[in-house]
């Protein structure tokens, strides 16, 4: 299923790709365009394919076949390039459990090289946004698993990117926190940033996203905004389209 | 490559030392703790600076002149406890017998080959030739390291003067030690081995630090911002350069306060800190070899005793009490070269500039870029997922 496409060049295309581990084929020949200035979910049951789809589009893996393209910039070939543009914050809680809030959400500003200055004030501002800016001196490594997926998202947020990943952004949050964090991602929407999530809560897909991509075994089966998904399923909500797209049967797998 | 990403890494690194209570023994109270337990093994802390070795003195020649003076030389260091035997089969059962630690055997024209010299000094043509022998209590390190040392620096010193350090003298020993030890503690001849058997453990650090990052998926974080494979090698290079640099100034400190004073002066001081300084890629190259194989840093840390141990047993101190062969084998290993270096440049007070230091201090230099590039290379290849 192909998504219909502007004119304009996409904040990210997707075209014809598929990623194999040995025997298993965790990415399916997957076209796909996301546009600027939206919020896109990817979703699907575990072990579908959005992590690895994720994975692709930030070149950390290479794509057995087809295209990744970046505001134009191919994800092989322009990696350096493309990835100045990404902001990422990978499903696990990748921090440096021996560095402050704050110092994690600098070294990363370092890693982009924001000059200093203007590093220390966005670091203040997306550790408030994301409701840290308390507990940011105090070191992550006594932080609760909800609080490290904060600091997390304001790593990727810190240098502030036009394309934001977000893989599985809100789990472990207690609902204040998840708050928070949608009504950010939503004003970073407003502000013309193009964001992409993975998740597995329905609720949250139908609260922030403009367009749902649904996967299954690596394949795209459903594409469309909420609403539209919901009228073409008469569903009473999203989970419930989604339910009906990929089954009831539990999935094994990440 | 950008610097700043790569200072940014090495900052980071060097938190991690300061706050992990494992990464903290490691890098400071590790090496205090070993100064200051061989120090108090092996005669500086506590009680008498001088150990004690019992040892026999064959005058094969009879009582003359130079093997008194030979005799009352050795006494005088303090350190050593001597017994006159008449005939080395005497000397040798005491030996065999554990009542002595090493006899000295001074052959006969021992006394004709020191006149000889003191006649013609600076004609060796005119020189009587001859061997001294040293047999050693096997099972001792302690005097296969000390006894062959202090028997060639009496001689050296008090029967041929101090023409003996710049010249060949008609008297070698059959036993001959490369160290020269100024002080009379076992410790003295040992110091310099201690700053590379510190510096070794870096290799687990530097593998523990990746193989964890890459475990919590922070390496893979970092590979989707614009930094480079190339600027977080530059990190662990900048970061692990300068913690060895802290590290051996550390022990300098602790080995200084324990009574071993370099000789040779500050381009000694310097080129001898260079060279440890060096040595810290070599084991960041090991670090990453081991975290390449490693699957978790719980394993890094036991995969990293296969790069640890030899150069640990072959390439520091101890290797000088080991069999030939061990010794010849540790001529394989950097860490060999750097005691090497050291010990001639603040123990023996070799020049900056002579032959041994530049060999050592090239193989070491060109042995740690080497393995640091195989590291990389490797690590590349296997280690990032």
């Amino acid at each position: 299923m192909q998504r219909e496409t502007s004119l304009a060049t996409p904040a990210i295309a997707i075209e014809g790709l598929t990623k194999e581990f040995e025997d298993i084929k965790a990415v399916d020949s997957l076209t796909l365009s996301i546009s600027e200035a939206e919020v896109f979910g990817l979703l699907g049951p575990n072990g579908s394919g959005k992590t690895t789809t994720i994975n692709c589009i930030t070149g950390i893996l290479k794509p057995t076949s087809g295209t990744v393209r970046v505001r134009g910039l191919d994800i092989r070939t322009q990696g350096p390039e493309a990835r100045q543009i990404l902001g990422v914050s990978p499903q696990e809680s990748a921090v440096y459990q021996y560095l402050t809030g704050k110092e994690n959400v600098e070294l990363f500003g370092r890693l982009y090289s924001v000059p200093k200055g203007a590093l220390r004030q966005r670091a203040d501002y997306v550790l408030e946004k994301v409701g840290l800016m308390e507990e940011s001196g105090r070191r992550v490594g006594r932080y609760s698993g909800g609080m490290k997926r904060r600091v997390s998202i304001a790593m990727a947020l810190v240098t502030d990117p036009k394309i934001v990943l977000l893989d599985e952004p809100t789990v472990g949050m207690d609902p204040q926190a998840r708050r928070s964090v949608w009504d950010f991602i939503l004003e970073l929407r407003d502000k013309g940033k193009t964001i992409v999530l993975t998740t597995h809560y329905m609720e949250e897909a139908d609260e922030l996203c403009d367009e749902v991509g649904i996967i299954d075994h690596g394949r795209l089966i459903e594409l469309g905004s909420p609403t539209d998904l919901r009228e073409k399923y008469r569903a009473r909500d999203l989970e419930d389209v989604f339910i009906r797209l990929t089954g009831r049967r539990i999935r094994e797998g990440a | 490559m950008k610097l700043g990403r790569s200072l940014a890494l090495a900052k980071k690194d060097w938190k991690r030392i300061l706050r992990e209570p494992a990464f903290l023994f490691m890098i400071i109270l590790f090496p205090v703790m070993l100064t200051v337990a061989f120090g108090t093994s092996f005669g500086a802390v506590g009680g008498s600076q001088a150990a004690s070795f019992n040892l026999g003195v064959v005058a094969q020649g009879g009582n003359s002149t130079s093997a008194s003076q030979f005799y009352y030389d050795l006494q005088a260091t303090g350190v050593l406890k001597l017994a006159s035997y008449s005939d080395n089969q005497t000397a040798q059962s005491a030996l065999s017998q554990g009542g002595l630690q090493a006899v000295v055997v001074l052959p006969a024209d021992f006394d004709e080959a020191v006149q000889s010299f003191r006649a013609h000094p600076g004609e060796p043509i005119m020189w009587t030739n001859s061997t001294l022998s040293i047999y050693l209590d096997k099972g001792s390190a302690v005097t296969a390291q000390v006894i062959p040392t202090m028997v060639s620096q009496v001689l050296d010193e008090g029967i041929f003067g101090a023409k003996s350090t710049v010249q060949a003298l008609p008297i070698s020993i059959s036993a001959p030690s490369q160290v020269r030890v100024k002080g009379s503690t076992v410790f003295q001849s040992f110091a310099p081995g201690l700053f590379a058997f510190a510096s070794i453990y870096m290799i687990m650090m530097v593998a523990q630090s990746f193989t964890g990052d890459r475990e919590n998926g922070l390496l893979r974080r970092i590979l989707v911002t614009p930094t480079t494979n190339v600027d977080i090698v530059m990190g662990s290079v900048i970061s692990y350069l300068a913690i060895g640099l802290f590290q051996a100034l550390l022990i300098f400190a602790c080995v200084y306060a324990l009574g071993y004073v370099p000789v040779g002066g500050a381009p000694a001081l310097s080129v001898g800190f260079v060279i440890i300084t060096v040595f810290a890629m070599c084991n960041i190259g090991f670090g990453l070899i081991t975290a390449a194989i490693a699957k978790s840093a719980g394993a890094a840390t036991g995969i990293s005793f296969i790069f640890l141990m030899p150069q640990l047993f072959l390439g520091t101190f101890v290797g000088s009490a080991l069999s030939p062969s061990a010794q010849a084998a540790g001529r394989f290993l950097p860490a060999y070269y750097v005691t090497d270096a050291l010990t001639s440049l603040w123990t023996r007070g070799a020049a900056v500039t002579s032959t041994a230091v530049l060999a050592d201090l090239t193989v070491v230099s060109v042995s740690s870029i080497v393995i640091l590039l195989v590291g990389v290379q490797v690590f590349k290849k296997f280690g990032k997922s």
